[in-house]
């Protein structure tokens, strides 16, 4: 057990140090979100929002949730490309010839991962508190927001992770990757309310988890525990399933991958 | 003779997609030598390092690594070997202590062992002006070495290496073997592939030619060298049609082994040349056959290769990466 803990730590590091290195990749992971979306996009619908539609004080206010969870859909999809990069330059058959549990490099991925979208969701969170959105449910309600964001997270990590290690290279990926995330924002709830989309994109979005989890998240930003709490008993079960599926079908791409 | 035996292979075998890329493989490895798999790219000698050193199943057969099954034992194996993967294993945004640094925690190591091995790698390696440098600015030999200071991070009983000097000038080259000779020095049994033929016949104390997933020919190069049997003399003659009366002539010749033909000359193995040769000049004078090119040389291990693989190993290289 202090063997496995020493691995995983070891691993996590690197990560955090690569990030480190990549001082303007991390600038603009952390910021691109809450500039592109946040700011500009919630402030360039400010007007041409009609509030009575989302149900909100201010268009930033209704868009906050969705921000939120973009920023985990994108941040997960993308968990995957650093080991895509370690598988092809062989990085990761060094770290799998060493005597490690053969769980720990993904293991150290999924705690990166998830740490740095925390820590984004925690920075969007006060920006939008700067444009004048307090969630409504305290800090319970922003623990409660970084739950949903971690369960969704490791989710879509396992896809990245699992896609990471089936593709034959990396061009595939992006593709894939480019492919999933636009439609994953345009069939939720992000931007609009399910009830203003055309009918068919409405149907088509109620079965996106990233509509379940921004359902969530939006209640405890605007409304209060009251409305919050029937979805977000909902989203977490969605996303224990949502999460077990993942993983499985990660775990056996990885047995295909690594053997 | 029976030396202590690091690696057994037994009847090896991997199949991908019904490819047999290494088939019905059998060799043994013993402690304290260079051993070095040759063949060109595709030829099978990476799918066999890879199955030694855990990181692939073999389809049929077994690979023992000092008594331990490459399969069941994985990761008690994967305690007493060190792997130098092929060029660029390296994270370009890690110094080259951080990467010893990471190794030695998923080795395991203590801090207090950790802290005294790094620094005598690294000056074992002289990479020590650069350790703390980003692994981005290296070159290619520093990074090779910095592969290799990894590889024997473990202290391993058995370093693999895949395509050392795969890439590199011939500084780095002749360095790295001087550090691989090192390593044998050091009591270390060493597995390495290669595609070089001089790199085998130097740095190799035997070799396994393996091509198309089988293994060819097995032994010391001097010694697969001298199973060809003698020297070779090669005759490029003019006149064509001269060329069968010509061989005639060779065959009943002192100090002549074997004569073979070519549609425009000959082949021939000779035991002693300071014999064969003269006689062989004269026998072409009598028979007023003119030589257009005469080539002498000691058997070479691109000789030993074409013998036993009916091609150089230059030729037709497949496309595809070797697998």
């Amino acid at each position: 057990m202090k063997e496995y803990w020493q691995e995983i730590r070891a691993l996590t590091m690197r990560w955090v140090r690569r990030l480190s290195r990549e001082k303007f990749s991390m600038l603009f992971t952390l910021v691109q979100p809450m500039l592109f979306w946040l700011i500009f996009f919630g402030n360039l619908f400010q007007r041409a929002a009609d509030l009575q539609v989302t149900q909100s004080a201010s268009y930033i206010s209704f868009l906050t949730a969705g921000v939120v969870v973009m920023t985990v859909l994108n941040n997960g999809l993308a968990g995957g490309v650093d080991l895509l990069f370690d598988k092809e330059n062989g990085f990761l058959e060094r770290l799998m010839s060493t005597p490690i549990h053969r769980t720990s490099v993904i293991l150290s991925r999924f705690i990166f991962v998830t740490t740095i979208t925390s820590l984004q969701v925690l920075v969007i969170l006060a920006v939008a508190w700067l444009f004048g959105v307090q969630p409504v449910t305290g800090l319970a309600g922003v623990a409660t927001i970084l739950l949903i964001g971690m369960m969704f997270g490791v989710g879509l990590t396992a896809i990245s992770m699992a896609m990471a290690f089936s593709v034959k290279s990396h061009g595939d990926f992006f593709s894939v990757l480019g492919f999933l995330s636009l439609p994953m924002i345009f069939l939720s709830s992000a931007l609009v309310p399910l009830s203003a989309m055309p009918g068919w994109m409405g149907f088509l979005a109620q079965f996106n988890p990233m509509t379940w989890a921004i359902d969530a998240v939006r209640p405890l930003i605007l409304q209060g525990w009251a409305e919050a709490l029937p979805h977000v008993g909902m989203v977490i079960g969605v996303m224990v399933l949502f999460d077990a599926l993942c993983l499985y079908g990660g775990a056996r791409a990885f047995r295909r991958a690594i053997g | 003779m029976s030396r202590p035996v690091a690696i057994e292979v037994s009847h090896l075998g991997k199949t991908y997609d019904k490819v047999r890329a290494v088939d019905d493989l059998s060799f043994q490895v013993y402690t304290g030598e260079i051993f070095g798999l040759l063949g060109p790219n595709g030829a099978g000698k990476s799918t066999t390092l890879r199955i030694l050193i855990t990181l692939l199943t073999p389809t049929s057969g077994s690979a023992r690594i000092f008594g331990l099954d490459s399969v069941k034992d994985a990761d008690r194996v994967r305690q007493t070997i060190g792997y130098v993967p092929q060029e660029r294993a390296i994270d370009r945004f890690l110094t080259g202590r951080e990467h010893l640094e990471l190794l030695a925690d998923l080795y395991h190591l203590s801090a207090e062992d950790a802290a005294t091995r790094i620094p005598q790698l690294l000056k074992l390696v002289e990479l020590e002006q650069q350790a703390d440098r980003p692994a981005k600015t290296y070159s290619g030999g520093m990074k090779r070495k910095l592969d290799i200071a990894c590889g024997l991070l473990p202290d391993p009983n058995i370093l693999f290496l895949d395509e050392p000097t795969l890439g590199l000038d011939v500084q780095s080259r002749l360095r790295i073997w001087d550090h691989v000779r090192a390593m044998r020095e050091r009591g270390i049994t060493v597995v390495m592939t290669t595609n070089y033929l001089d790199e085998a016949d130097q740095l190799c104390d035997r070799i396994a030619i393996i091509d198309g997933g089988r293994i060819k020919a097995l032994g010391a190069p001097n010694e697969l060298k001298a199973g060809l049997g003698g020297d070779l003399v090669s005759l490029t003659v003019r006149e064509e049609d001269r060329v069968e009366k010509l061989a005639a002539a060779v065959r009943d010749l002192p100090a002549i082994r074997a004569v073979t033909t070519r549609p425009n000359g000959l082949d021939i193995r000779v035991d002693s040349p300071e014999k064969a040769l003269p006689a062989i000049l004269e026998a072409a004078n009598r028979l007023t056959c003119q030589l257009e090119f005469i080539d002498y040389h000691r058997p070479r291990l691109d000789d030993v290769f074409i013998a036993h693989t009916g091609r150089s190993i230059k030729d037709d290289q497949p496309k595809t990466e070797d697998s």
